[in-house]
């Protein structure tokens, strides 16, 4: 277990330092967000604004994710690595998790890069531990079904519209339950009030996580 | 019957098939490799010589057949298999994006070597890589990335090694310090499958050379039974090709 947890971590560490050297995903994700989020802004009257803003936020989240997830297996196809990898003696379920917790580390300095602006634009209150959660259970979601969707969508021709129009309708009921339980928070709702959306994310993100490092061996081996 | 007769199987490939689509790239290879043997396996081009390291490396699914590797059966123990196993191939299998050690540092942790650091060291000294040892991959020249990508294959101490056609990926200072690496395998008993388009090559490093065509190993020989001549002679005879 312990073997394993390391190789799970020497996946991420060296996602990490990759993404770092290269800056691909750290830079262009949240500007694309932010963009989402102006032109959002802008769009809306000043007092409708506040009405939509669960809807921008997830909006904005979701399609700089799967711009963040297109690139998990893109630079190592690209590199011919991925097969270096796939040949180190751990379980298939191992490079997953450690791929997953790349996309869910980077989709997080994402969320926590956008999250500050996107109060201070919409004029809403600056921090709310309930925003927390969702994001995070949301984002777990994210990474979970992109991962192993960015590992498909990376053999075919146009990877780039493949993993879109696999992970959009997947993915519907945890951005279903994301922005609502967002509108519910933004507007000074309890916790019990959406308690049930969190119920959502948290079913689909233990389901996808077992059922993707279950099948992930039979997408990247040949 | 050649003297390696006696020691124990390295791999067993029995009835082996690997299908894509309606096209069979293997039709029930039969191998059988000894412990210490250093194997060449010949064939043309879509011969199946790829498709058969890429089994045997378990990074491609056998559709039928049975094959053990270091006594491993591969699909019950594919981890165990990669953990006996090197692999120099045409892809150097290393991160552009990270330093030298850092990539030798990433393999070393999913290969769980112990005393990481220290393997490094040895190895980065013997393919002459610690000048370059804290560059980036990107930065490295062709030569220096096929010495790191040996370095690479070789940090875990395999058993078995399996190289797809090194000659055609290497200049001649890797390629020295390749054969340098299978003669120190070869002396304690490690086993090499290779796959070669060139039959001189092959006769001149295997002690034992392999004709792969149409998806099966037609012919089996020890080297010391043969010579470039008969070798070329049996060659075409089997694949209706000249080398």
């Amino acid at each position: 277990m312990n073997k394993s947890l390391d190789k799970v971590f020497a996946i991420l560490w060296k996602d990490i330092l990759s993404e770092l050297r290269t800056k691909d995903v750290i830079i262009s994700v949240p500007v694309f967000a932010l963009l989402v989020i102006v032109i959002f802004n802008f769009a809306f009257e000043p007092d409708r604004v506040r009405l939509v803003a669960s809807g921008v936020l997830w909006v904005a989240l979701t399609f700089a994710g799967v711009l963040g997830l297109s690139r998990s297996f893109a630079v190592e196809k690209d590199q011919g690595s991925l097969e270096g990898l796939m040949l180190c003696p751990v379980g298939r379920d191992v490079i997953y998790f450690g791929k997953m917790l790349g996309s869910l580390t980077f989709i997080l300095v994402v969320a926590i890069i956008v999250l500050p602006i996107f109060f201070i634009l919409f004029n809403l209150p600056v921090f709310k531990p309930e925003l927390v959660l969702i994001v995070f259970l949301a984002t777990i979601g994210f990474a979970s079904v992109g991962t192993l969707f960015s590992a498909i969508a990376v053999n075919t021709k146009a990877r780039d519209i493949m993993l879109p129009i696999l992970f959009f309708p997947i993915m519907a009921p945890v951005i279903i339950s994301a922005v609502k339980a967002t509108e519910l928070a933004l507007a000074g709702e309890s916790w019990g009030s959406f308690s049930t959306w969190l119920q959502v994310m948290v079913a689909f993100d233990i389901i996808f996580l077992v059922v993707s490092s279950l099948v992930f061996e039979f997408i990247v081996e040949e | 019957m050649d003297g390696s007769s006696c020691q124990p199987l390295a791999v067993d490939i029995q009835e082996l098939t690997k299908s894509f689509g309606n096209h069979l790239a293997l039709k029930g290879l039969d191998l059988k490799v000894r412990k210490g043997d250093f194997l060449t396996i010949v064939g043309p081009n879509g011969a199946g010589k790829t498709t058969l390291i890429k089994v045997l490396a378990t990074t491609m699914r056998p559709s039928s057949g049975s094959v053990q590797v270091a006594g491993f059966d591969l699909k019950e123990n594919p981890v165990q298999v990669r953990c006996n196993i090197g692999i120099v191939s045409h892809h150097p299998f290393l991160y552009d994006d990270l330093t030298s050690f850092e990539n030798l540092k990433f393999y070393g942790r999913m290969y769980g070597v112990p005393d990481l650091e220290e393997r490094i060291h040895t190895v980065a000294i013997r393919f002459e890589l610690i000048p370059r040892l804290h560059h980036q991959v990107r930065t490295l020249s062709r030569g220096l990335r096929q010495r790191l990508s040996i370095a690479r294959a070789v940090i875990h101490n395999p058993r078995i090694m399996l190289l797809d056609e090194p000659e055609s990926g290497l200049d001649q200072h890797a390629s020295a310090m390749l054969q340098e690496t299978l003669d120190a395998m070869s002396a304690e008993e490690g086993t090499i499958i290779m796959t070669t388009h060139s039959l001189e090559y092959g006769l001149k490093v295997g002690n034992r050379v392999a004709i792969l065509t149409g998806g099966k190993i037609a012919y089996e020989e020890s080297t010391q039974a043969l010579n470039l001549d008969n070798l070329r002679e049996t060659y075409y005879r089997y694949t209706g090709t000249r080398r």
